[in-house]
């Protein structure tokens, strides 16, 4: 019996996401009586991976080889397949990122394990196992048992925190048995992008939207995000308009996000809209218009227009931060 | 070139959010059913390829497992511009249920790529493309973000983690797709709404399958308190409410 963590391996490194998952692992192990094990795919030293001792994780397997550097997904669910039966898994925890999604699944019908997706609490049973997940994207939330020997869940980051636990982790070199056949896909070419926050890694993040008017206004929302270390988004029209990049965007058709701080200027706060920071912890908006329905949705908010506010917003998180 | 474009029909995104039964069940009465908006992307860009005549795609398909409560949903892909609907007729259960169905009808046809957008808005599995695959044996490729055709043959890109991915294929290959994939939603005109009353919705019986989850009951958000107005020229008092009382500085 174990709880097995997929352990994404971002190019080297770990990041505060990785000792999150740890975190939610070990939680679930300590409910159960048992240990977390880990699993992690293509390079990596070893150093870096001994930082998730600090999370609980006791055993890490570890399947350094290169050619498993860039993710086939049928090769790496058959690779999480065999860590599951060499760890004695019967709990598998996965990130809710693209990573996760693209694997879980396939290994949900691998092993005919039942796989709740997009959890983010602990199961609130272990013995019928129900956990909690997000359902009508952040509208509502759905208790979900899982029937089968072995439960799959994906966490969405972000929403659980990290909680440290000092444990001696032991890391084994892990040779799995891999077919081949059928793999049809190659990966031709990578463009990197700029080494920047991601916004699903970000505790803050400021967002900007119609209201800004012109994608010539975004300097301060730039500079605010400097200042508070924090990631920029966006509402869809304004990367529909191409004032932002989509990798800005938010909401239902963006990305889903759930940072400690969100601060939207400028938008309107539609229904579609809040489907992707629902899961915010705070929510400030800066809007000049009262019945935005922002205001609905926000712990705190300032009637105003940005332009005027939005320079002074940002000496006074300056100050802040000098003290 | 055939492609399949998967389609979840869901209540439309501005749907007040209802259970009945004891929160058992979620309460459709009333509601209005529209295309998953992420597969009405998929399905906009698959038709975009057929229509531009310097890509290799000749056909595009949709299927729908669903009760005929669906079929409005699938006369609309077809209105956008679909040739022909598939509905398998069950009520689905939970992704895998709905998965073993769609592997089933696809094991001998020739589909170049079987279609799904990233995430359905009503249950947020994210999981019946990547389960479509591993059901049948067939390479998935996910987060894809763009399509394009060089010499005929597909390039993808996928976003990772790092930036960008390309990636060619050969053979049916399932896509799990998403923003970029198309930027905005086809408009049905009124050609496309008139022919579609003529175009092919051919309904096939359903296989077994078992669930392997079971959603047993739905509660909604805590409501959330009032929000604090901050007057424009106090931001020290903002600041100070962030870090202290929210602590989220
Ligand atoms: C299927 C579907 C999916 C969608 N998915 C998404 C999604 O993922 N993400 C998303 O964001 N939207 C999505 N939308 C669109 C959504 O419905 C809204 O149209 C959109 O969120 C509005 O963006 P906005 O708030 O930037 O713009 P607007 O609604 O135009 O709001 C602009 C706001 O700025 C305020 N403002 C104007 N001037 C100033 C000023 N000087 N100072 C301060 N405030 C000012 C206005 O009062 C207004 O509230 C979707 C829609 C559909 C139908």
């Amino acid at each position: 019996m174990s709880v097995l963590v997929y352990v994404q391996n971002f190019g080297g490194k770990l990041k505060k996401q990785n000792f999150e998952l740890a975190s939610y692992a070990s939680k679930i192990a300590e409910a159960m009586g048992t240990d977390v094990a880990g699993i992690t795919i293509g390079e990596i030293d070893n150093e870096e991976l001994q930082k998730l001792s600090k999370y609980g994780v006791s055993k890490l397997l570890k399947a350094g080889d290169p050619s498993f550097n860039t993710r086939i997904n049928k090769i790496y669910t058959q690779i999480v397949e065999q860590a599951v039966e060499a760890a004695g898994a019967d709990v598998v925890v996965f990130p809710n990122t693209n990573a996760g999604k693209a694997v879980a699944p396939r290994l949900s019908v691998r092993l005919k394990a039942g796989y709740v997706p997009g959890v983010t609490e602990l199961p609130s049973s272990y013995d019928p196992f129900i956990v909690s997940k997000g359902v009508f994207t952040g509208k509502a939330f759905a208790n979900v048992k899982v029937n089968t020997s072995v439960k799959i869940v994906s966490l969405m980051i972000n929403t659980f925190g990290v909680f440290e636990k000092e444990t001696d982790l032991v890391i084994e070199d892990f040779a799995p048995q891999i077919d081949t056949t059928g793999v049809t896909s190659k990966v031709i070419d990578k463009k990197l992008s700029k080494e920047g926050l991601s916004l699903f890694d970000a505790d803050i993040v400021v967002s900007g939207g119609r209201g800004m008017k012109s994608p010539d206004n975004w300097k301060p929302l730039e500079e605010l995000a400097e200042v508070l270390g924090a990631a920029l988004a966006c509402s869809r029209p304004v990367s529909d308009e191409g004032w932002r990049s989509h990798e800005e965007h938010v909401g239902q058709t963006g990305k889903i996000i759930a940072p400690n701080l969100y601060i939207a200027v400028g938008i309107s706060g539609a229904i579609q809209h809040i489907a992707g920071v629902s899961g915010a912890k705070c929510i400030v908006a800066l809007n000049n218009d009262s019945d935005a329905p922002i205001f609905q949705v926000a712990d705190y908010g300032i009637l105003d227009d940005a332009h005027k506010v939005l320079p002074k917003l940002v000496e006074a998180f300056r100050e802040f931060k000098k003290e | 070139m055939k492609l399949l474009v998967c389609i979840s029909n869901v209540p439309d995104t501005t749907t007040k959010v209802r259970f009945k039964d004891n929160n058992t069940l979620f309460d459709d009465n009333g509601v209005q059913w529209v295309i998953n908006p992420w597969d009405e992307l998929a399905l906009t860009r698959a038709v975009e390829l057929k229509d531009d005549s310097s890509s290799p795609v000749s056909e595009v398909h949709v299927i729908n497992v669903g009760t005929a409560v669906t079929e409005p949903t699938l006369r609309k892909c077809l209105a956008i511009g679909a040739d022909k609907a598939f509905r398998i007729d069950l009520d689905p259960k939970d992704s895998y249920s709905t998965a073993v169905q769609i592997a089933e009808f696809v094991k001998d046809k020739d589909y170049r790529f079987i279609i799904n957008g990233i995430s359905s808005g009503d249950y947020n599995g994210s999981s019946v493309g990547g389960m479509i695959a591993e059901l049948t044996d067939l390479s998935s490729v996910s987060s894809v973000s763009n399509i394009r055709f060089e010499n005929n043959e597909p390039i993808l890109e996928r976003d990772v983690a790092s930036g960008k991915e390309y990636i060619a294929t050969s053979g049916t290959t399932v896509l799990i797709v998403q923003k970029g994939f198309a930027i905005e939603p086809k408009i049905p005109n009124m050609r496309g709404i008139m022919t579609a009353r003529s175009k092919p919705l051919e309904v096939i019986p359903s296989v077994d399958a078992e669930p392997l989850v079971e959603y047993i009951d739905f509660r909604l958000p805590e409501p959330k308190g009032k929000v604090k107005m901050i007057e424009s020229d106090n931001l020290d008092e903002l600041v100070r409410l962030l870090s202290t009382e929210a602590k989220v500085l």
